[in-house]
């Protein structure tokens, strides 16, 4: 029997290596089509004409101006006369037409007369936020007036953080082809989706039809960061116009909709309070937060303080405000950023009030943690990448124009593996074919299986064909919260080994041996303890006769296949000019325990990816609105501003790979590391100029205001 | 000459050149549209179409294009821009679009052996110029140039939609300047945007160019 466990990774050939992506030559070559490339004969382009207001009602409405353009095929109104928009930029008509310019033409002639209505854009000001803001519970320990009295130290901190769009490059939406299959009516739905095998459904929905008659596609998808698991009101309008004027229909939203409409992060405040013992022990948490998550109401579920929950003594509240603004969706470790940031700052804050070295703080106060050996071992690790010791200086303590600071921060997640299947198709004539239902948003999924195929049967990476981004293969959940990998390489594993036991059952007697007793590698099979000898795997293969051997692989959890639960930790050291305000990131460094490494090279690219989010959160991006009309006054990449190429410094990265972490299986890693640098970024600037600035992005504006305060 | 004519000269369309085209433009589309009262009274004091502004449209016009070294001719509205020309329809996809207004440089086409965004280059202005794209460089090094290459084995993509452009961008840099320091590629390359993070990866691709890797 061929062993379902991973190999150890001394006999690997592929597996933890670093292996370009497979899809890498067609992405750079431009051969890789995504939805928004997709174009069908006949295909009609739909835009929509959208609300200027935050809130407001429609008095009237009138498309003929549209209906009469030559080009325009059909025009739907979706908010009519005396109905109310809720947030700026919301869907008020869709027009289909023969080009993209007149359906925007269109769209833009489509007159609506509005009244204006009362709404609320102000998600940083409980106060001004008025009866928008629901105060929660306050959740207080029973020793906790007692533990904050008694403390040496009480430091006090305020921080926050802004509203962030996930902006994903290739912005939402989908082409629907709505046609009869054999008699029965059907479509095929393009989608830039984070949910291939699930999304179909929602098609089906909007058509009328069986979900089995809706073929999903995304082959390629650019980038979803947790705002694509639904096909949205935009694919269910490409599927009803579709099905209505019988053609081909692509609807990919504007910039401008993209950022305002279809995800975001929410905001996060807070004013917390620390107790601290002489020796530098945190004795007492207290902490106020308020934040908005958008027209959908709270800012999630924060669980503050974050990472260092046991604290003995709390007192906690959380004030969610309700924002005529677009709806919060899930973003890259739903609200552990802003959890990090707000703990993080408190507790540099605190020990900056008792005049300890940061790092010797947060070790001392390690046993608050859940994983405090997991964590020492990355302190001290990230400490000398980032040269800890030899740069540290008080908070403070520098004079100069422009000043260097250090700080820190740590994060946790889970990243166990979702529920998926995987089909191998094993070949006579020794090729392997992988189907998967699930998709690539990046991550590298079409080389993780690729990795794990070719590592199983012993073959070079080319061997092997991968399928995946289509709702035929085999089901595959969606992709979030750093689920997929852990899910599709043991998928993959246990598809790949089940052939191996037919192949292996197949050739014994030519080998001369029982079946459990052989092994494929480096292209061939083998008797386990003989390094000559043995079938090449395609003469191999032939003996399986003239039909494939087709097997089905399932998530594997446990045993070492895959687990979940890591830590992680950061740091960073930036320059400040005291003068602009202006904030340079010199270097972060991030180590994190991840389990088992399939692709080093994909990995490191995705972590260094979470950080450069993290750089952007910190220094750069934020929603802005307007509180006179309440609309978004920067729904373009020029003013919704993220980092450029020589915007993000050096960025480090260590990836945890030891025995002891080998036999975890494998761990997500999409989450986790964009969880902690913002927060270890406002801490460096704290370090560096003394004073805690308030807000991230930390702009130069607000930079120059802590300076001042 | 001052160094912003002589960027002007550079791109092939100066400002003024562009600004007329506008006014011809916008007296057509008014011509047309009754309706657009606004855009009829704002065209009255447009300049009149001279011999150096030549007036097109609004109706679809025949636009010929050379494209990887091949002249293509599509039909479209003058106010089509080169990268809608190019996706919408010659089907040529891998110039992406993303901000559609000269910010993050997914559309990023040579014209001329310049990096141009061609979503703020109209199709009929790129009439008679040598249009090269993503598609095309690649084709012609046999399905990947050096610089491509570089872009697999660094990882200097993970979504991808930026990465069309961001091969353009460094293509054009690697041609303009050949001797860069990893420094000057990093400045030189602002105008590209990322959502997923992979600088690191374009970095180090850039780099392995200039230094020759990836071959000929």
């Amino acid at each position: 029997m061929a062993d379902l466990a991973w190999p150890d990774p001394k006999d690997c050939s592929l597996l933890g290596k670093s292996i370009p992506r497979l899809d890498g030559p067609d992405k750079s070559a431009g051969r890789a089509k995504y939805t928004y490339d997709v174009n069908r004969p006949r295909m009609l382009w739909a835009k929509f004409k959208t609300c200027p207001y935050g809130r407001a009602r429609v008095k009237s409405i009138d498309v003929a101006p549209a209906e009469s353009m030559a080009g325009v095929v059909a025009v739907e109104v979706l908010k009519a006369a005396t109905t109310e928009c809720t947030v700026a930029f919301q869907e008020v008509a869709v027009v289909a037409a023969e080009s993209e310019e007149i359906a925007r033409e269109a769209a833009r002639r489509i007159a609506v007369e509005w009244e204006p209505l009362e709404h609320n854009v102000v998600d940083d000001d409980v106060a001004m936020a008025g009866t928008k803001a629901k105060a929660g519970k306050e959740a207080v320990t029973d020793g906790f007036a007692k533990a904050i009295e008694g403390a040496a130290v009480v430091s006090e901190t305020e921080v926050g953080c802004s509203i962030l769009t996930h902006c994903c490059l290739e912005s939402h939406g989908s082409v629907v082809e709505y046609a009869e299959q054999d008699g029965k009516p059907a479509a095929t739905a393009w989608s830039s989706t984070q949910a291939a095998s699930g999304v179909g459904g929602e098609f089906a929905t909007a058509l009328g039809i069986d979900a089995a008659q809706v073929h999903v596609v995304c082959q390629h998808m650019g980038g979803g960061f947790g705002s694509k698991f639904g096909a949205d009101l935009w694919g269910a309008l490409a599927a009803r116009l579709s099905k209505k004027t019988g053609r081909p229909v692509k609807v990919m939203l504007e910039r401008d909709m993209e950022i305002a409409l279809a995800g975001s992060r929410p905001s996060a405040f807070g004013r917390m309070r620390v107790g601290v013992a002489e020796d530098g022990a945190i004795v007492a948490w207290e902490s106020q937060a308020w934040g908005s998550g958008g027209n959908g109401g709270g800012m999630g579920a924060p669980s503050l303080p974050y990472v260092f929950g046991n604290i003995p003594d709390k007192k906690t509240q959380t004030t969610p405000i309700f924002t005529n603004t677009g709806g919060a969706r899930a973003w890259r470790a739903p609200n552990h950023p802003q959890m990090c940031l707000l703990t993080m700052a408190a507790l540099s804050d605190a020990a900056a009030e008792l005049g300890m070295d940061e790092l010797e703080f947060f070790k001392k106060n390690l046993g608050l943690t859940a994983r405090a050996d997991v964590y020492a071992q990355e302190l001290d690790l990230a400490a000398d990448m980032i040269g800890w010791k030899q740069k540290w200086t008080a908070r403070g303590d520098q004079k100069g124009v422009v000043r260097r600071g250090l700080g820190l921060a740590m994060h946790t997640w889970g990243g166990g593996p979702h529920n998926s299947n995987v089909q191998c198709t094993l070949h006579p004539d020794g090729s392997v074919e992988l189907r998967c239902g699930t998709q690539d948003l990046g991550v590298g999924a079409r080389t993780v299986i690729g990795i794990v195929a070719a590592e199983t049967f012993g073959l070079p990476l080319e061997k092997v064909t991968v399928l995946i981004g289509d709702n035929r293969y085999p089901q595959s959940d969606g992709s979030g919260g750093s689920t997929t990998v852990g899910a599709i390489s043991t998928a993959t594993r246990h598809a790949c080994v089940q052939a191996l036991d037919k192949l292996f059952e197949a050739v014994a007697p030519d080998l001369n041996g029982p079946a459990s007793a052989l092994v494929a590698k480096d292209g061939m099979v083998r008797g386990k303890e003989s390094t000559a000898g043995g079938l090449p795997f395609a003469d191999a293969c032939r003996r399986l006769g003239a039909q494939p051997v087709v097997t089905l692989g399932q998530t594997q959890r446990g045993n070492g296949m895959s687990s979940s639960q890591v830590g992680g930790v950061q740091m960073a050291e930036v320059e400040v000019d005291t003068e602009t305000g202006i904030v340079t990131v010199k270097k972060v460094v991030a180590v994190q325990d991840v389990g088992r490494v399939i692709d080093l090279l994909t990995a490191e690219s995705q972590v260094r990816g979470a950080m450069i989010m993290g750089v952007c959160a910190a220094l750069y991006e934020e929603r802005v609105m307007d509180p006179v009309t309440g609309t978004l006054l920067n729904p373009d990449l020029e003013f919704y501003k993220l980092a450029g190429i020589a915007d993000v410094g050096e960025l480090a990265v260590h990836l945890m790979q030891t025995p002891e972490h080998w036999s975890r299986g494998v761990i997500g890693i999409g989450e986790p590391p964009a969880i902690s640098p913002m927060a270890a970024i406002s801490n460096a600037v704290a370090n560096a100029i003394g004073a805690r600035v308030k807000r991230c992005p930390m702009t130069p504006d607000r930079v120059l205001a802590a300076l001042k305060s | 000459m001052s160094r912003l004519d002589e960027a002007e000269e550079g791109a092939g369309v100066s400002r003024r050149g562009f600004l007329k085209g506008m006014g011809a433009t916008a007296l057509a589309a008014g011509a047309l549209a009754p309706a657009a009262g606004a855009a009829s009274a704002a065209a009255k004091g447009a300049p009149a179409a001279t011999a150096r502004t030549p007036l097109f449209g609004p109706a679809p016009v025949a636009v010929k294009l050379q494209i990887n070294g091949k002249e293509r001719e599509v039909r479209v509205e003058p106010r089509v821009t080169l990268l809608d020309a190019l996706r919408n329809h010659l089907d040529l996809t891998g110039a992406k679009k993303v901000c559609d207004r000269a910010t993050c440089g997914a559309c990023t086409v040579l014209l001329d052996g310049k990096a141009v965004y061609s979503c703020t280059v109209l199709a009929v202005e790129a009439q008679g110029r040598a249009i090269e794209t993503v598609e095309g460089l690649a084709e012609s090094h046999g399905g990947a140039a050096p610089i491509q290459k570089c872009f697999v084995a660094n990882d200097a993509q993970q979504c991808g939609f930026c990465t069309p452009g961001f091969v353009m961008a460094c293509e054009s840099f690697k041609r303009a300047n050949p001797g860069a320091s990893r420094q000057q590629a990093l400045d030189g390359l602002g105008g590209n945007l990322c959502r997923c993070g992979t600088y690191h990866g374009v970095a180090n691709a850039v780099v392995d160019a200039l230094a020759g890797k990836g071959g000929s």
